[in-house]
């Protein structure tokens, strides 16, 4: 298993940090809400093919929080900075959930610097009458529970307790999530009216037993990116790199391995 | 000292198992719980109240602002206060007050304030609050805004009442080409401006700042906490260079007066425990929205929440922290004294109605107060005053 590095890097000002592991084409990927604090095993398994970089988003784990940080917007912005900074070129860009909704502002500003789009049960647009769930209600409990599918695994991640710095920084991300996403919640009316622009090879994964944003949502995302296929993994929740993990690499390698 | 009725006016019918089944009496609380007819009652009985204390001979009169909620029915406080403002005469008439950033745009407090101030001749006191963190799920106002749009809509609001118009604003979450006044206050500069607070650094250190010297306000806490926080005021105050009095502190606590100890106490329990137990109910995560609190307040408080405990709020719990004063007048005169000399607040604002509290034993409070707690303290107050005279 490949050990990752874990290094700061300022971009637009901001002390940023990322975790890196492999070598290969680069595959950037975009954490969600509760943010990206260790190496995960499908980010190892990845790194066998790929240049893994993991970012640490503005306002989340041990990133800064920059004075600038007020949108998803914002955060898109930086990341075509990152990627010029960083010297990236045809990246594989990963996204789920907060971070599917970033990658897709990414893409429909700029993406010169983007091969592929791979977004992972993404925030960010609407399906009236579907509404996400309201995460900022849940319980760290229930928010654990209602992330897996499995009842299993979620009881494992309960059993694991979390220190004092992890407490800070779980607090730290959702205070981040909520100047980001609170109003309107989890959605942005501007991406709405120009994802039709990303012309992308795109993937989109979801989990069929997602609690948080129902998978019909990925009809929705299927339908206004053309060059978009979607892949709904059974028996899985909001999480499926990490719920469905092998699946869940086997469908990024063979869809980044495509002409 | 000062004395001031305040009134949450709750939802006194309400079915108290609803709180329980829905986890909450505020935003999920379902409105088919809300019976209009009786709404029509309680608003013009609580009116009537509040009518009682300038008749009682209170210094002021007091409402606020809460929204999807049972436990205080005055999503637009302006109303009460326009209605009050016409049918009282000598008290102050306080909104305690509005809640900053939950709107979109301050100019409509300016206004309200302007026109209460005017009609009432400069009987109105003005209230800034950041709101609830429920209320920011009701509003779907960023949280992680709320200490931004308070600070900024304030700047707005006391430029609006004392700039020359029409000027520029140029904000981050308000911006205006043309602020331009009508009315302006009645009050020169401006309405005295009060900070109701559970108690918070900032908000003391900011009420406390010598350009400001707001009058700071704590609401329904422990004793403990109101000696610390209005110690807090003070050296704040002093470290700015100024020396703060009581009139700069008030305490607001709800209390219920009766011709004993033990009769006070019959008959307060089963509606104290409701306010405590029922009207106030709801999950940490209703509360504290992310961002409601500063980042390091927030992580204290959820590094405590393991050992936190669900807390005891019978009665006796709530008569033994302060949080709520019951007893004979004799008693609650006693313990009022008691903690101003100890503490030093000028100010005290009681609520003599609360959660389910019939009209009756409102009325019998608000008259053993007035007369027994009230103005015995009045002549306590006057005593040293005439002896120095003499």
């Amino acid at each position: 298993m490949s050990e990752p590095r874990t290094y700061f890097e300022t971009v637009e000002g901001c002390k940023t940090c990322i975790m890196r592991g492999g070598a290969g084409a680069p595959l950037l990927f975009m954490h969600g809400a509760n943010g990206a604090g260790r190496w995960l095993p499908f980010m190892a398994e990845l790194a066998k093919n790929f240049d893994v970089i993991v970012p640490e988003h503005p306002g989340y784990g041990r990133s800064d929080t920059p004075a600038w940080l007020d949108t998803v917007g914002d955060l898109a912005n930086f990341y075509l900075s990152f990627m010029k900074q960083l010297g990236l070129e045809k990246v594989t860009l990963v996204g789920t959930s907060m971070g599917g909704w970033i990658a897709s502002e990414i893409a429909v500003r700029d993406p010169s610097r983007i091969g592929k789009l791979v977004l992972v049960a993404p925030a960010g647009l609407r399906v009236k009458g579907v509404p996400v769930s309201d995460i900022f209600l849940w319980t760290a409990e229930q928010t654990t529970r209602n992330l897996f599918h499995s009842t299993e695994l979620a009881e494992r991640m309960l059993a694991m307790p979390l220190s004092d710095a992890e407490v800070d920084i779980a607090v730290k991300n959702r205070v981040t999530t909520a100047r980001l996403a609170w109003s309107p919640r989890l959605y942005s009316a501007d991406l709405e009216k120009w994802i039709h622009r990303i012309d992308l090879p795109t993937l989109i994964l979801w989990g069929k037993q997602d609690a948080l944003i129902p998978s019909v949502y990925a009809d929705k995302f299927h339908e206004l990116i053309k060059n978009s296929s979607v892949r709904v993994f059974d028996n899985c929740g909001h999480l499926p790199h990490a719920e469905k993990s092998p699946e869940f690499v086997a469908a990024v390698r063979q869809f980044a391995g495509e002409a | 000292m000062q004395f001031f009725l305040f009134h949450l006016m709750p939802y006194a019918d309400l079915d108290l198992s609803a709180p329980d089944k829905y986890d909450s009496a505020w935003v999920t609380l379902p409105n088919t719980y809300y019976d209009p007819k009786k709404g029509h009652q309680l608003y013009n009985r609580y009116l009537d109240e509040l009518e009682m204390g300038d008749t009682l001979g209170f210094d002021g009169l007091c409402v606020n602002e809460h929204h999807s909620n049972a436990y205080g029915m005055m999503p637009q406080p302006g109303v009460l206060a326009g209605s009050l403002a016409r049918r009282t005469k000598n008290v102050k008439i306080a909104v305690l007050g509005r809640a900053l950033p939950l709107i979109n745009n301050p100019i409509t407090v300016a206004e309200e304030f302007a026109i209460l101030d005017n009609i009432t001749g400069g009987r109105f006191i003005a209230g800034f609050v950041r709101g609830i963190g429920a209320e920011y799920f009701s509003w779907n106002v960023n949280p992680a805004f709320s200490h931004e749009r308070f600070h900024e809509a304030h700047d707005l609001i006391v430029q609006a009442w004392t700039r020359p118009g029409p000027f520029a604003f140029e904000g981050k979450h308000y911006n205006f080409n043309y602020v331009n006044l009508w009315p302006r206050p009645y009050q020169t500069p401006h309405p005295p401006i009060w900070i109701p607070s559970q108690g918070s650094t900032e908000t003391i250190e900011w009420a406390a700042h010598s350009d400001r010297r707001y009058t700071y306000l704590q609401t329904f806490s422990p004793v403990t906490a109101l000696a610390k926080y209005m110690a807090q005021y003070r050296e704040s105050a002093e470290k700015q260079g100024w020396q703060a009095s009581p009139e700069n502190l008030g305490w607001a606590v709800p209390c219920y007066v009766a011709e004993t100890d033990e009769i006070a106490m019959r008959e307060a329990r089963p509606h104290a425990e409701a306010f405590y137990q029922k009207f106030l109910r709801m999950p940490t995560e209703m509360l504290l929205p992310p961002g409601y609190l500063s980042l390091k307040s927030m992580q204290g408080v959820m590094r405590a929440k393991a050992q936190m405990q669900s807390g005891d709020k019978s009665l006796e719990a709530v008569m033994k922290s302060g949080m709520f004063l019951c007893g004979s007048a004799k008693t609650v005169r006693e313990q009022i004294v008691r903690y101003q000399q100890e503490i030093g607040f000028g100010k005290i604002l009681t609520m003599l109605q609360f959660a389910t509290l019939p009209h009756d034993l409102a009325v019998k409070n608000m008259e053993i107060f007035a007369r027994d707690v009230m103005g015995e303290i009045r002549k306590m107050d006057a005593a040293p005053a005439l002896a120095a005279v003499k």
